[in-house]
């Protein structure tokens, strides 16, 4: 009796110390997996951060170095010279010829590729055949895909000639000629970003307004349009940064000539070509005027950001 | 009573799949007609097919005859714009327009060419008046719709629908998506409406065929199977099928 009730003892302490064995045991991989855990969140945070890092970097960069020359010229005769004369015996640093271009050179852009754009965008979203969509969106995707210098070299040889025979200009390297490869070049951003809000809206909307008697195509644009107004607008915006910061292909086509640009046709440089075709061989002031060009640059892309994720935002509501 | 719409023989497909079979029915003038039946049985489908918005499912292919008043609605002289103003539609889910309670309800009216504010204004009224919302809303006619209750917004989607003044209301399960409340003020409203509006409503719910409705159709399996006055329909049905389905054995 006394032995079986120590066996039953035995037994029970050999137990308990199985269970705090196994107990351990299983705390021990618990805490292997948690470290686990632990290290890959760490690294997936490290690769997040280079992103940021990067961002942080060429800010601060182009802050420290775009801001010397801007004092040293002075922000007034900056911005606002007319006169950009790096290399000159009295050299000029005035970059509103570089602001201007830019600014009409987008803005034509825009005034051609938006309407382009958002048309060929409610088409394949709303009437295209699924055949049709499926051949321009791959159309559409390969304009995306083409790189900028042969966008240039394109606009080189057919648009430059092209131009200098239908308005009689001795060159037609101009405003005109950027503004055409920039509209096209933003197509595919606007058309892609369109397509996609349009498709997004729901489809109950359009049934409710065909119910009522509307046309479809009455219903694309007094419905469909409007409930997509906030993808379509981010979509414009993006055309606006890519065109902005173009620079290979306007190099080609512009004629880089820092003029102030007083007409279509007149030979123009660009902010973005204002640092790129000068900084090979630039040195001292001229050198760090390159950099608050790009500074500037920055500031516009900064702002044409903002907007962009404004409007993101909206439609995400 | 007169009737607004017949139906003769009237067969439906998508693609290869028969969806209503040799459909028959002649749908009486102000009244509520109940489309029941379980889910599947074509019920939706025939609905849609009256104000032609079939027509938006590829592969849809219709034989037989439909007539309102005395027109074929499938003949080439009837635009399908003018017919849905005639006969508008309610959907399941109450889908106003992301826009102002005011520009939901003169959407039809401006899309069929009213501009006159003075006469939008009274129409916009006058249908919220009619869809029993108008005291809710009247002061917040500039808001946005969706920030409605889905009780509310039905029926603003109602008063939307009853903006362009069609003869016809369509209403494909318009209170599935309710709160009993709300089901009930819905109900309401549809009894109020059939003095002026024929009105055809799919449902699930056979108290609400009960409840509202004057006819009663009992559809299955793409089939008419029964097509009467609610009461008889409900209190000594013909086919075995229907009372076997009211009576809850199947469905």
């Amino acid at each position: 009796m006394k032995t079986r009730k120590n066996s039953k003892k035995v037994n029970h302490a050999i137990q308990d110390i199985k269970w705090e064995t196994e107990y351990k045991h299983q705390q021990k991989k618990r805490n292997r997996t948690q470290t686990m855990e632990n290290i890959i969140h760490g690294i997936f945070l490290l690769l997040g951060l280079i992103t940021v890092g990067c961002v942080l970097l060429i800010t601060v960069y182009l802050v420290i170095s775009g801001i010397p020359a801007i004092k040293e010229i002075g922000i007034a005769d900056f911005l606002f010279g007319k006169e950009w004369a790096s290399t000159a015996a009295q050299p000029e640093y005035g970059i509103l010829p570089f602001i201007l271009t830019s600014i009409y050179g987008t803005a034509g852009a825009i005034v051609i590729g938006v309407p382009i754009g958002f048309m060929t965008a409610v088409y394949l979203s709303k009437m295209a055949s699924p055949k049709v969509k499926s051949a321009m969106q791959t159309a559409v995707s390969l304009l995306a895909g083409i790189p900028s210098v042969v966008y240039g070299l394109v606009g080189m040889l057919v648009l430059v000639p092209g131009i200098r025979k239908i308005f009689n200009v001795p060159d037609g390297a101009s405003l005109l000629a950027a503004i055409i490869v920039l509209a096209i070049m933003i197509l595919p951003s606007i058309i892609k970003m369109s397509v996609t809000a349009l498709d997004a809206v729901p489809k109950e909307y359009e049934d409710a307004s065909l119910a009522l008697g509307a046309t479809p195509v009455e219903t694309y644009f007094k419905v469909s349009v409007p409930a997509a107004k906030s993808g379509i607008a981010a979509a414009v915006v993006l055309g606006v940064g890519r065109a902005i910061g173009e620079a290979m292909a306007v190099m080609m086509v512009a004629g880089n000539v820092p003029n102030m640009p007083d007409s279509l046709f007149q030979s123009v440089r660009f902010l973005t070509t204002a640092v790129s075709s000068e900084m090979s061989y630039s040195s001292g002031l001229q050198r760090q005027a390159l950099f608050s060009i790009a500074l500037v640059l920055f500031l516009f892309i900064m702002l044409i950001n903002v907007t962009l994720n404004f409007f993101l935002k909206r439609e995400k509501e | 009573m007169s009737n607004i719409i017949t139906v003769k023989d009237m067969n439906l497909w998508y693609g290869d799949h028969q969806a209503l079979k040799n459909i028959n029915i002649e749908i009486p003038e102000k009244s509520i007609t109940a489309l029941i039946g379980p889910s599947g049985c074509g019920k939706s489908t025939f609905l849609k097919t009256l104000n032609r918005m079939n027509d938006l499912v590829p592969s849809v292919k219709i034989t037989g005859d439909i007539r309102y008043n005395d027109t074929d609605i499938f003949s080439k002289e009837v635009d399908v714009n003018s017919l849905r103003k005639e006969i508008g539609m309610v959907f399941q889910k109450p889908n106003p327009f992301p826009m102002s309670i005011y520009d939901n309800v003169a959407y039809g009216p401006r899309t069929h060419g009213i501009t006159n504010k003075a006469q939008l204004d009274e129409i916009v009224e006058s249908a919220l008046r009619d869809a029993a919302i108008w005291d809710e809303v009247k002061d917040r006619l500039k808001k946005n719709a969706l920030g409605m209750s889905g009780g509310q917004q039905q029926r603003l989607c109602i008063a939307r629908a009853l903006a362009v003044q069609p003869k016809i209301l369509l209403m494909d399960e318009p209170t599935s998506a309710l709160d009993p409340i709300s089901t009930s003020r819905i109900e309401e409203l549809a009894m109020e409406l059939k003095e002026k509006y024929t009105i055809v409503m799919v449902t699930h719910n056979m108290q609400q065929a009960v409840r509202v409705s004057d006819y009663t159709a009992f559809f299955l399996l793409g089939e008419l199977v029964e097509f009467g006055k609610t009461d008889d329909i409900f209190s000594q049905p013909k086919d075995k099928r229907t009372e076997d389905y009211i009576t809850g054995r199947f469905g």
